[in-house]
Formats: C-alpha cells, sequence, structure tokens
C-alpha cells in the first residue's frame, strides 16, 4: 500500500511537471494566461506529491516495510529510530527524493511569491523550476526509484551505512545542503526567466535576492556542518581534505558568494549584467555538477557511496542546462548594455569587481584540481591524483587577499573615494595589523600565511567592527539613543548592509580558527598499557582500561582515558570503535574535548583484546571551535540579510518611478 | 536573440560534457593500484634487532623483493602471520628477499607479536617517520609490495595476501630470473 501511494505520487509529479512546464511555455508565447495559471497550479499540486511521497517513505522506514526496495536497502530493525528516519538520504533514491521534496517547495513558493507580478519573467522562471524538477522526478520513476517491489520479502535489512548513523549531524548535514543546493536553483530559473522574456533590468536579481541569501546561508552551514561530522566522526583530526566531493559543495559557494557582492554592483551602478548572469547559471551547473560527481562515480570520492547508470542521466541533464543556458547567455549578451562605469579605482565597485576576480580565480583553481585527475586520463591516459599541497599552495594567497578584501570593501564608499579619508580609516585597521603580526609572532607563530591570516583578520575585525562603531555613534548622537539601542536600530534600518558585515565577522573567525589549527596542531601517536601515561602538550593521559557495550545495532569497543592537566585530574574521556555487522572495517568516534583556545582530540586507533593494550593518535588543535562558532556567526548574517524588515520603505521608494513609468 | 552568438555558448559548452563523458567511461576506483609498473622508490632502512645492519634496495637489484607492511595493533597481519611464514619457507631458497616493514609501531610490541605468532622467518625494517610508507603509497596495512628484478613494482596488494596470489606472482617473476 505505501509502496503504491509512493509509486502513484512520484509518477504524478512527473506528470505534472511536465504538464506544468508545457502550459506556461504555450501559455506565455500565445497569450493565454489560464494557460500559464493551470501551469502553476501543477506546481503546487507538484509539492503536495512529493509531500506524500516522502511521507509515505518516512512511513516505510520506520515500519520497516521492507517490500519497499529502499527501506530494504537501507533499513534495519536494529537501527534506533532517529537514524532510521533520516536514513531517508543515506542512500541515492532516499536523497533523490528528498531532494524533490525541497525542488518542489522551493518551486511552489517562488512561484506562490512572485505569481501575477512578473509577468513572463515570472512565468519562465516557474517553467524553469519545472524543467529542472521534471528531470529529478524522472529519476525517481526511472533509474533512482525508491518504491521498488522486493521480492521475496526479506526479513531484516542491513541498516544505513555505518559512517552515516553514527553522529546526530547527519540528521543535519544533508538537508542543509540540500537547502543550499536546491535554493540556487531559485535565483536560477529567474535569470533563465530574464534571458528568455528578454526583461533584462535588475527585476530578476531583486525578486530574487533574499531566495539566494536564504540557499546561501543553508550551503554555508552545510559545509560548517559537513566539516564538523568529517572531524568528529572520521578520526583522522581534520575537517576538510579537498575530497573531490567537499569540493563539489564548496564551488557553488564561492561563485555564489562572488554572485552576493556583484549582484550590489549592478543594483547600484547597473554594471555587470552578463557577469550576474553568468555567475548564478554557473553556481547552478556547479551544484549539478557536484551531484553528478557524487552520484557518478566519476571520480574516487569518500563520498561516493553510491553508483549506478544514473551518471548517464546526469550528464544528458549536465549537457542541455549547460548548453542552453550558454546558447541563451551567448545569444542575449549583446542586449546587456552596462549603464554606468568606473568613476574611481578607489571605490567600493573596484572591491567588488577584486572580490569576483579572486572567487572566480578560487572557483577555477579547485575546478581545476578536481577535473585534472580526469583530464590527464583523458588526454594523456596517466592516473594522478590532486591533493592538499596543491589546493594549499594555490589558495592560500587568494584566502590571504580576500580576507584583505573583506576588511577594506566596507570602508570603501560607493563611486569614488577621497584619499585622504580612507587613509584615515584605514589607520587603526592598520595598527591592528601590525600588532596582531607583532603578537602571534611573540607567541610562536612562524608561519608566513598564518601570520598574514592573522594579521589580515585582526585589520578585516577592526573594518567591519568598526563600521558597527561609526554608525551606533551617528545615532546616539543624532536621536540620543543607548549603546545597545543604537546598534539595534542602526542593524534593524539597513538589515541587509549589516547583516552582511556580521557575515564577514564570522568569516574572519573561521578564518583565524583555519589558519590556527591547520598550522599548529602538535600531533602524536603512542600504543598504551593499562596505566600508563602519554604527555601531550601540557595534558597528561593515563591509560585505564579498555571496556566493550553490545548495543542493538553495533557493538561498541571504548578505551577509558583519565585526563590530567600538570597533576591534576580534569575529566575523563572515552574514544570508542563502533563494529557495524555491515561493515568489517570499525567506524571511530574520537573524543574531542573542545575548549576556547585549543581541541583535544583522541583517536583509538587500535587496540588487542588480550594485552589490554592499545593504541592511541593525539592531537592538540589551536581554535578548532572558532570555525564552528564562526560558521555559525556567517549564518546568522546572511539571517539578518535576509529578513524582510524594510518592506514599506521599498514600497515607498518604488512610487514615483511608477508614477513616471505611467 | 542573437543566434550567432548563441552559438559560441554551445562551443563553449561540449568540450565540457565530452569531458564528464568521458569520465562515466571510466572506473575511479582503478587509482589505489596506480603503482605497478613504476620503478620501486629507493630506501635504506635499519634492521630491526640488528641496527648496524640496513638494507638499501638498490642493492637489491636483479633479485625478487616481497615488502610486507605491517603492525602489531593490526588485526587483519595476524591472519596473514601464516600465508607470509609459508611463502617465504618456500621461496626464500629460491632467491626472493622477504622483509617486513613496521608500520606506524613501536619495536617492543612488535617483538611480542612476533614471538607469540611463533616467530618470523625474515628480518624487518624499521621505517620510525613512515617515510617508506609514504613513498610506497601505504593507506592501511597490511599491505605487500612485490619489486620485481627490474626494480619496478610487479604487484601491490591492499590487504591481505592470499597463498595463491603469492605463487601465481612469485613463480612468474622467478621465470624471467632463471630465463
Amino acid at each position: 500500500m505505501t509502496r503504491l501511494l509512493g509509486l502513484t505520487a512520484v509518477t504524478t509529479a512527473f506528470a505534472l511537471s511536465l504538464y506544468g512546464l508545457i502550459t506556461i511555455v504555450i501559455g506565455v508565447r500565445t497569450r493565454r494566461p489560464h494557460l500559464v495559471r493551470s501551469g502553476r497550479r501543477a506546481a503546487y499540486a507538484n509539492f503536495a506529491m512529493l509531500a506524500v511521497a516522502t511521507v509515505a517513505m518516512i512511513y516505510a522506514l520506520v515500519m520497516h516495510d521492507f517490500s519497499v526496495s529502499y527501506v530494504a536497502q537501507v533499513g534495519s530493525r536494529s537501527t534506533p529510530v532517529f537514524f532510521t528516519v533520516i536514513s531517508l538520504w543515506s542512500a541515492l533514491e532516499g536523497s533523490i527524493l528528498f531532494w524533490g521534496l525541497v525542488l518542489a517547495a522551493y518551486t511552489a513558493a517562488a512561484t506562490f511569491f512572485t505569481r501575477d507580478r512578473l509577468g513572463a519573467l515570472g512565468s519562465y522562471a516557474t517553467a524553469t523550476m519545472l524543467a529542472v524538477g521534471s528531470f529529478f522526478y524522472l529519476l525517481l520513476v526511472g533509474p533512482a526509484n525508491p518504491f521498488r517491489l522486493v521480492s521475496p520479502l526479506p526479513l531484516d535489512g542491513p541498516g544505513p551505512n555505518p559512517l552515516l548513523q553514527n553522529h546526530p549531524l547527519m540528521a543535519v548535514h544533508p538537508p542543509l545542503l540540500y537547502l543550499g543546493y536546491v535554493g540556487m536553483t531559485v535565483p536560477f530559473a529567474f535569470a533563465i526567466g530574464a534571458l528568455l522574456s528578454g526583461r533584462l533590468d535588475d527585476t530578476w536579481l531583486k525578486e530574487t535576492r533574499r531566495w539566494t541569501v536564504t540557499a546561501w546561508m543553508f550551503l554555508s552551514l552545510a559545509i560548517i556542518a559537513g566539516m564538523w561530522w568529517s572531524y568528529e566522526v572520521l578520526g583522522w583530526g581534520g575537517y576538510w581534505a579537498w575530497d573531490p566531493v567537499e569540493n563539489a559543495s564548496f564551488m557553488p559557494w564561492l561563485t555564489a558568494t562572488a554572485f552576493l557582492h556583484s549582484m550590489m554592483v549592478q543594483e547600484r551602478r547597473g554594471m555587470l549584467k552578463v557577469w550576474n548572469l553568468s555567475l548564478i547559471v554557473s553556481t547552478f551547473l556547479l551544484t549539478i555538477l557536484g551531484t553528478f560527481l557524487t552520484r557518478s562515480g566519476v571520480l574516487s570520492s569518500v563520498h561516493a557511496f553510491t553508483q549506478g547508470n544514473i551518471g548517464y542521466f546526469f550528464l544528458g541533464f549536465i549537457a542541455v542546462a549547460l548548453i542552453f543556458s550558454l546558447m541563451l547567455l551567448a545569444g542575449r549578451s549583446s542586449e546587456l548594455h552596462s549603464e554606468g562605469k568606473l568613476d574611481s579605482p578607489l571605490s567600493r565597485e573596484t572591491a567588488f569587481m577584486g572580490n569576483n576576480l579572486l572567487f572566480s580565480v578560487f572557483t577555477f583553481t579547485v575546478l581545476l584540481g578536481t577535473l585534472f585527475p580526469l583530464v590527464a586520463e583523458a588526454l594523456r591516459d596517466e592516473k594522478v591524483s590532486v591533493g592538499g599541497p596543491f589546493y594549499n599552495q594555490m589558495t592560500l594567497p587568494l584566502c590571504a587577499a580576500l580576507l584583505f578584501l573583506v576588511g577594506v570593501g566596507p570602508v570603501l564608499p560607493w563611486r569614488a573615494a577621497s584619499v585622504k579619508e580612507v587613509k584615515k580609516k584605514l589607520i587603526l585597521p592598520g595598527v591592528a595589523f601590525l600588532l596582531a603580526i607583532i603578537a602571534s609572532f611573540a607567541l610562536g607563530a612562524r608561519h608566513p600565511y598564518a601570520l598574514l591570516a592573522f594579521g589580515f583578520a585582526a585589520f578585516a575585525m577592526v573594518c567591519n567592527v568598526g563600521e558597527f562603531v561609526i554608525g551606533a555613534q551617528a545615532r546616539r548622537r543624532a536621536h540620543g539613543e543607548s549603546a545597545l539601542t543604537a546598534l539595534g536600530r542602526l542593524i534593524v534600518s539597513n538589515n541587509r548592509r549589516y547583516g552582511g558585515y556580521i557575515a564577514h565577522i564570522g568569516i574572519i573567525i573561521v578564518a583565524v580558527g583555519i589558519a590556527a589549527s591547520s598550522t599548529y596542531s602538535v600531533e602524536k601517536e603512542a600504543t598504551l598499557r593499562p596505566n600508563q601515561t602519554l604527555a601531550v602538550g601540557d595534558y597528561t593521559l593515563r591509560f585505564r582500561q579498555l571496556w566493550g557495550e553490545e548495543q542493538p545495532h553495533r557493538f561498541v569497543v571504548g578505551a577509558q582515558i583519565d585526563l590530567l592537566r600538570g597533576t591534576k585530574e580534569v575529566g575523563r574521556i572515552d574514544p570508542r570503535l563502533n563494529y557495524y555487522d555491515s561493515q568489517e572495517e570499525p567506524v571511530t568516534t574520537p573524543a574531542v574535548r573542545t575548549r576556547f583556545t585549543h581541541d583535544l582530540y583522541v583517536n583509538l586507533m587500535a587496540f588487542d583484546r588480550d594485552a589490554g593494550h592499545a593504541t592511541f593518535a593525539v592531537w592538540i588543535k589551536p581554535l578548532v571551535g572558532w570555525i564552528w562558532t564562526g560558521g555559525l556567526i556567517v549564518a546568522l548574517g546572511a539571517l539578518v540579510g535576509a529578513l524582510p524588515l524594510q518592506k514599506r520603505r521599498q514600497v515607498t521608494a518604488a512610487r514615483p518611478t511608477e508614477v513616471v513609468a505611467a | 536573440m542573437n543566434w550567432k552568438r548563441s552559438l559560441i555558448g554551445a562551443a563553449i559548452a561540449i568540450p565540457v560534457v565530452t569531458l564528464l563523458a568521458y569520465g562515466l567511461t571510466q572506473d575511479p576506483r582503478e587509482l589505489p593500484n596506480m603503482m605497478p609498473g613504476k620503478p620501486a622508490p629507493e630506501f635504506a632502512l635499519p634492521v630491526m634487532d640488528a641496527e648496524n645492519d640496513s638494507i638499501r634496495l638498490s642493492d637489491l637489484r636483479g633479485e625478487v623483493v616481497v615488502l610486507n607492511f605491517w603492525a602489531s595493533w593490526c588485526v587483519a597481519c595476524r591472519s596473514e602471520h601464516s600465508i607470509l611464514y609459508d611463502a617465504a619457507a618456500r621461496y626464500q631458497p629460491r632467491g626472493v628477499r622477504f622483509y617486513g616493514v613496521l608500520y606506524k609501531d613501536a619495536t617492543g610490541f612488535a617483538r611480542d607479536w612476533i614471538a607469540r605468532m611463533g616467530g618470523q622467518n625474515y628480518p624487518n625494517l624499521l621505517d620510525p617517520a613512515s617515510h617508506m610508507a609514504i613513498d610506497y603509497a601505504v593507506s592501511a596495512v597490511p599491505e605487500t609490495v612485490i619489486i620485481g628484478p627490474d626494480g619496478k613494482i610487479a604487484h601491490k596488494q591492499m590487504g591481505v595476501v592470499t597463498d595463491s596470489l603469492m605463487r601465481v606472482k612469485l613463480d612468474s617473476l622467478l621465470a624471467v630470473v632463471d630465463k
């Protein structure tokens, strides 16, 4: 029953998306508004169908209905309910179903909020989203159908991939990623809508700004959550390895970040029109490329959990989307005239263009590193793998320059700045830059990029915090408000701008965390017998004993360790190894003790049950916690920037132009 | 819409799609086995319990060499012990050189382990900084590298070796030496 309900729902969704796509295009072309309206309703119904299918799948998972192929693939009676529910996205078919749900929700919502306002542009945008949707629903009906019948009925299943049921962050990372990834479809669709309808002013930009910022927020959170998961589960003491699939999530983030900045240049000055369209098209295509790389097994990656012929479907879709968007973009490029021009090299426009240049180079570098093994194999029949050293060497200078711009950008005014004023504004940040470098040098930092990172971080931090201080002081003088009220009202009065600065502050904190933890961590590895100790930094670890615990879905082996600082006992930690039935290799649960200045990270590498000894890898990593905190601040900034706080003012501001137009 | 220009867009798209299409036809899982056929990286390492003695790969040119990366904390290495022991007993008289390479382990534990497993009939090399393990791209123990008389890697086994694998690989390499 559940299976048939789900199958019917996804099949109907596929049919509805095709119906909506066709009626809207015909409706716009032949000027028959009732057809467009009908197509829009198809988009709403589509969402209902996907919701039904998803609920049916979750129900089947929780009820252990092993007649449903996806449940038979990832379900298990012994898996805890929490992990059973989130195993919805632990394998290919469920992920695509979830993707479909998120896409249908975005499509319905974006269509609803812009209906009857944007004419052909909005209608084409809905049609574009339905076209993207029809591809994913096709997958659900065809190669990634999660509702296939399993016969004979299995009594139990293997459970989800052990790596994916070992940490609660798995409940957070994939949904955030999909919300971010799929969310980029909305601005893409409106960009295509603008290109198709020929309405090439900044309407599409303005209409989708909040969607873009929201999707960007989710994507930022997803990347941070993914890093955190990798750090907490994989037991190698790191959080980023330039794995192709990490890059796949990072590349659209880079282009979307560039877009968030360059769109302001178009709004303010009417410049960079082709560029903005290209950026959002790239962002969307990179999200699809990322999924293609993950799901088709084109590149070897720890994330390539599943493979199948789905790769060919993705390839077809990428080909159509890429050729279609590039043709459209190139064909319209002659109609996209720049209205403004650069007035001065010393202006915010220039800073944004510098930012965009750096982000583009960054994206290209990561793309090159990701695809190079493929190129090398195609051209020279050589197997190569591109690793950390390439990326670090290439991207560290870019990161340093970007960090510098994070500081300079907010200080520079639009159009043209007076050299004198800029100098005055940069004195304090400059002092902070020098002080930070001297202080980190005194504290023992010698790595040139780390010193540069700390220096620029201090510089950018003073610049961005300075904007809040200057603004709040002006309000205090003008309105006699208290400091806190002034700050709050300042942010509300221009939430878009100050949300951006909050995100900057978050990024600076992340950068400091990455620079410190990647250059100054201490690592030790040792095999200990019971009651033997190991000193790492100012910690002493005393290994007590091994313990074991049988749990319904796994067997856990832990090592009890007393933690001492000096001679004082400060706690007990238990790094663990988890043995799942479905996999021979254990999944690690390192013990991570997070403090403001550093993390103590202990991983149980191996143990000998007969002899009672165990091998540990121990890291002391400075400032790792800053990365997670900074990531949350970035998201907070995006949230502040996306909130609709100034609706009323925008309406009054828009009125005069309407009068003029009328 | 300028259709001539739009063809430029299509021209940019096609190579990208072609590359991805090519990628689909390849198997990325082959990557870890990129070593066979390449010259074996040089090493010079001290021998365990004979620290003044050291083994240099270039001195072994013309001989078949088996390198087994292992550790006392490695569970799979225990099951592999008897296979390697038997293979060494059979092939060392025929001129094959067997070496264990201790991977991320302390000599004390290694000695205990060897004693508990009933001894080992070939020497062990010490690689305390894991330089050799990096050169040979060892990702997890056990891994076994078989080097041919030409100094090139003939086989790299990730995980436990089997008796038949050792026979097939070593017999074919010895056939070359005998020629």
